[in-house]
């Protein structure tokens, strides 16, 4: 089983090659966003439709982690 | 980078390869966008572990003499034009004729204790298992509404989860007058059958909804009432609760596509050639209401021979498309909403996620926009895709018509030159990997 | 027939109408407010919101100052959601700094606080724009505001005050001292017609066009920017008679929103979304704040400006006998000038003096 290394948040991931940046977030207990109440958030549709998964990867913000899968070397950020 | 094809196709599901694979058999240069990674759609999503099913592999197979985008997202189109974008930047594609195969979403509907980290849809969890989320050894409540329950459960339960049981809104009876009628559709009991047994030691509650879910940070546990308003607390650490599909209608709304009512909610008009009533556009699937894999895949190859003026095979596959309609028009009578369902929220949950808008916010308005303007809404990065189809559902509001762009996307995205012209735009100017964080963290 | 007999029927609840509406409440009027869609669903609802001291002709910046004092009243109300960020206006090349100075030698003769900044400051207060630009004027009392919530709190006060709300009805004409609606009631008493561009329905000699404007708004990007961004081209795009034009406009919103504007069309009657017209929009914004482009669009619409023939807004009586007053054709700048409107308007309905001279913005000037 090939691995990939993120850094999320600053701190190193090691994941299973194929999975999607959501699943891997899931994997280090991270929620994705913070509402604009200030409320942890986490996926919910899983196919890109909610955006509770907008996280910030490689720059990039706002970013939906279920439609994009991991590359060794992402580095992602949440809320 | 711009495509050129005599039949574009968007959503590579079932329906969309279908339509992909009969157009590309008839000769014409086909090209398929969808914005998840691969093919495959919900349905036959790719598993991380377990790789997709046979049928999936073998569709996705036949595509050999096919353009596929994946990832690609359309954020915009008009008759002859789709923009796309991608992660590295967008791409515009020109088409002849216009296959939407777009699919469907769940229809989540807000209780208290939704928006918790850990609640999520019956098919948002499936997919999101697929994805590779970890669940061995999670406690799972799944509930809701419709077989997809059953299916989502199925694969939770074989990725190693403990599904702790099935509550389903729609009665017991209800539910076996539909499994009674089943064996008119012999795949379909073969298949509910496999699922039943694959969830051996699973129940499966008729009547009842879950009212609640708890836990600070993420769920903990969640409220279950049954029929007479019985509640039983479950500790937990996964719901996942859906109450049955929507047409994602928004692109064949933006390019004049008619529509028409679906319950509370709308699926793209078409006839018994799956036209849409604009010329070149066709529409197959659940974007033309919840009709399953089966009629999917049926019309997504009636749509690909119509369009290519192949009218005898379009005809020949009527029969077996309405029979497969049929059944999906089995599942909406059965698995019909109770009313319950529509006042499980409270005056403070949040009902729109994306700007916290609350239920009482919303009360004392008649339509989508003077509550949008008033409370926002809807004016969130999910464009009232979620909230939308809850507030059909709980006040009948109608949907506000889509706007381009019809999803985020990058303002460099939205400048991208027409199709045909060479002036470098398209690609992003900077790259994943090479840009500082756009927005700046505490 | 008593209870249809109103002191005055405000058309439009725009945020001029609502402003008129609930100023003639504080008067003791009996007012009527007749409003076809949501309130502050017109213009109001498709602006930017902004709260601006425009240096463009001298009765405007005196309308626009008197309205901005009245507008401070509000500004700790929560429906307001005012936010006072300031407006940098930033020239691209070092001419345009000549434009600068005029601006400033304006604003600060009418009263308005500003200060030039250099090409360094002006990088240091807005490091995401781009590093050529030349330099700017800093005007730091401008603000923001959000229009249709500001809307539908005044006009929610003046109906606890008394006043009656005709929302969803459409006024159809003016007969005598009365106005017929479009479900076949009369309403009788004077007349104010504050309904935006639909003003020339009820009066077509007023000059009036609409002039339309594109708006996009971003996902929350929270610390990008802090001001108000307009180029200093802005207000000749203005006051232009070209068929269409785009000039810089960039705001930050309270959520961490970016609001992009802005583009001007005389005589564009669809209401749809141009795409040429945002991509030249976009591109403009682009060429002052490149960052721009890696940004995600949440939302693009349009809008119509009720332009009137001079560029300054109608206040005042339009037909003495019919007693039909106005309170329209502010193009951009309803939100800004809407309280300074409704207190000379109510002033001059109820025979004061005002406390501007209102000379500039009678409708006389327009009617024969």
């Amino acid at each position: 089983m090939t691995r990939v290394a993120l850094c999320v948040n600053g701190r190193s991931l090691q994941v299973r090659a194929g999975i999607s940046v959501a699943a891997a977030l899931a994997q280090s207990g991270t929620a994705t966003r913070r509402s604009p109440r200030g409320q942890p958030r986490a996926p919910l549709c899983g196919m890109g439709i909610c955006f509770e998964c907008r996280v910030c990867i490689d720059g990039e913000a706002h970013v939906r982690a279920c439609l994009i899968t991991v590359r060794d070397g992402m580095v992602v950020t949440t809320e | 980078m711009t495509g050129r094809y005599d039949v574009l196709v968007v959503g590579a599901g079932p329906g969309g390869l279908e339509a992909a694979r009969t157009a590309a058999a008839h000769g014409a240069r086909v090209g398929v966008a969808d914005m998840q990674p691969r093919s495959g759609g919900q349905v036959w999503r790719h598993d991380v572990r377990r790789g997709a099913p046979r049928a999936a592999r073998a569709a996705a197979a036949a595509l050999a003499h096919v353009d596929q985008h994946f990832g690609c997202q359309v954020i915009d189109g008009d008759r002859g034009e789709l923009l796309l974008e991608h992660e590295r930047g967008a791409l515009r594609a020109r088409f002849d004729r216009l296959i939407l195969a777009t699919g469907a979403r769940e229809l989540l509907l807000p209780f208290p204790g939704w928006t918790l980290p850990g609640v999520t849809g019956a098919g948002g969890l499936q997919a999101l298992v697929k994805q590779g989320l970890p669940v061995d050894g999670k406690h799972a409540v799944v509930a809701g509404s419709g077989p997809l329950l059953l299916a989502a459960a199925a694969t939770l339960h074989s990725h190693g989860a403990r599904v702790l049981g099935i509550f389903e809104q729609a009665s017991a009876q209800a539910v076996s007058a539909f499994a009674r009628r089943l064996w008119r559709w012999p795949a379909r009991a073969a298949q509910a059958a496999r699922l039943r047994l694959a969830l051996h030691g699973v129940d499966y509650h008729f009547a009842h909804v879950v009212s609640a879910a708890y836990g600070e940070d993420a769920v903990r546990s969640v409220a279950i009432e049954d029929h007479a308003g019985r509640q039983q607390r479950i500790d937990c650490d996964l719901l996942a609760v859906g109450y049955g599909l929507v047409p994602n209608v928004e692109l064949a709304a933006l390019l004049g596509c008619a529509l028409e009512p679906l319950g509370a909610h709308q699926r793209v008009r078409v006839d018994a050639l799956q036209r849409t009533t604009v010329a070149n556009i066709y529409a197959a699937g659940e974007v033309c209401g919840i009709g399953g894999l089966q009629a999917a895949r049926l019309e997504g190859a009636i749509a690909a021979h119509t369009a290519l003026g192949d009218l005898r095979s379009a005809h020949r596959l009527h029969a077996s498309r309405e029979r497969a309609r049929r059944f999906a028009e089995a599942v909406t009578k059965s698995f019909g909403l109770g009313p319950r369902v529509r006042a499980l929220a409270g005056p403070d949950t949040i009902v729109c996620r994306c700007e916290d808008v609350p239920l009482s916010a919303l009360q004392g308005f008649t339509e989508s926009r003077a509550a949008k303007l008033a409370t926002r809404c809807g004016m969130g990065a999910c464009q009232g895709r979620i909230c939308g189809a809850a507030l059909a559902e709980l006040f009948q509001f109608v949907p506000a018509p889509p706007r381009a762009p019809l999803f985020p996307a990058r303002l460099g995205s939205l400048v991208t030159a027409p199709a045909g012209t060479r002036n470098g735009a398209g690609e992003r100017a900077i790259l994943p990997g090479e840009a500082p964080c756009a927005a700046p963290r505490k | 027939m008593t209870g249809t007999r109103y002191d005055l029927i405000v058309v439009g609840g725009g945020i001029v109408g609502a402003a008129c509406a609930d100023a003639a409440v504080g008067e003791g009027l009996h007012v009527a407010i007749i409003e076809p869609g949501p309130v502050g669903g017109g213009a109001t609802g498709a602006s930017m919101g902004h709260l601006v001291a425009m240096p463009e002709s001298r009765a405007a910046l005196a309308l626009a100052r008197y309205s901005l004092g009245l507008w401070e009243r509000y500004a700790e109300l929560p429906e307001a959601e005012f936010h006072r960020c300031g407006t940098l206006w930033v020239a691209r090349e070092e001419p345009e700094l000549a434009t600068a100075s005029e601006h400033f030698a304006w604003l600060t003769g009418a009263g308005v606080r500003a200060r030039m900044l250099d090409r360094e400051e002006l990088r240091r207060r807005e490091p995401a724009l781009s590093h050529s630009l030349a330099g700017g004027l800093l005007v730091p009392d401008d603000a923001t505001v959000y229009p249709p919530r500001m809307a539908q709190w005044l006009v929610d006060r003046a109906a606890a005050g008394g006043a009656r709300l005709y929302v969803g009805r459409r006024a159809q004409r003016l007969e005598g001292e009365a106005v017929l609606l479009d479900d076949g009631r009369r309403l009788q008493g004077a007349v104010l017609i504050a309904a935006g561009c639909d003003t020339a329905q009820l009066l077509p000699q007023l000059p009036l066009r609409a002039r339309k404007g594109h708006l996009l708004v971003t996902d929350r990007y929270p610390g990008v920017l802090r001001h108000q961004v307009l180029e200093l081209g802005y207000t000749e795009g203005v006051r232009g008679e070209a068929a269409s034009s785009v000039a810089f406009n960039l705001q930050p919103r309270p959520t961490g929103q970016l609001l992009i504007g802005s583009s001007r069309e005389l005589d564009a009657t669809d209401a749809a979304v141009s795409r040429p017209m945002l991509r030249r929009m976009l591109e403009r914004a682009f060429s002052f704040m490149p960052l721009l482009r890696e940004l995600h669009a949440l939302r693009a619409w349009t809008g119509f400006r009720p332009t009137s023939a001079d560029g300054l807004p109608y206040l005042g009586e339009a037909d003495a006998t019919r007693r039909i007053w106005i309170a329209a054709g502010h193009e951009g700048l309803g939100v800004t000038t809407a309280f300074g409107s409704a207190r000379i308007l109510l002033d001059l309905f109820m025979g004061r003096t005002p406390a501007i001279d209102p000379t500039p913005y009678l409708p006389a000037r327009v009617l024969s």
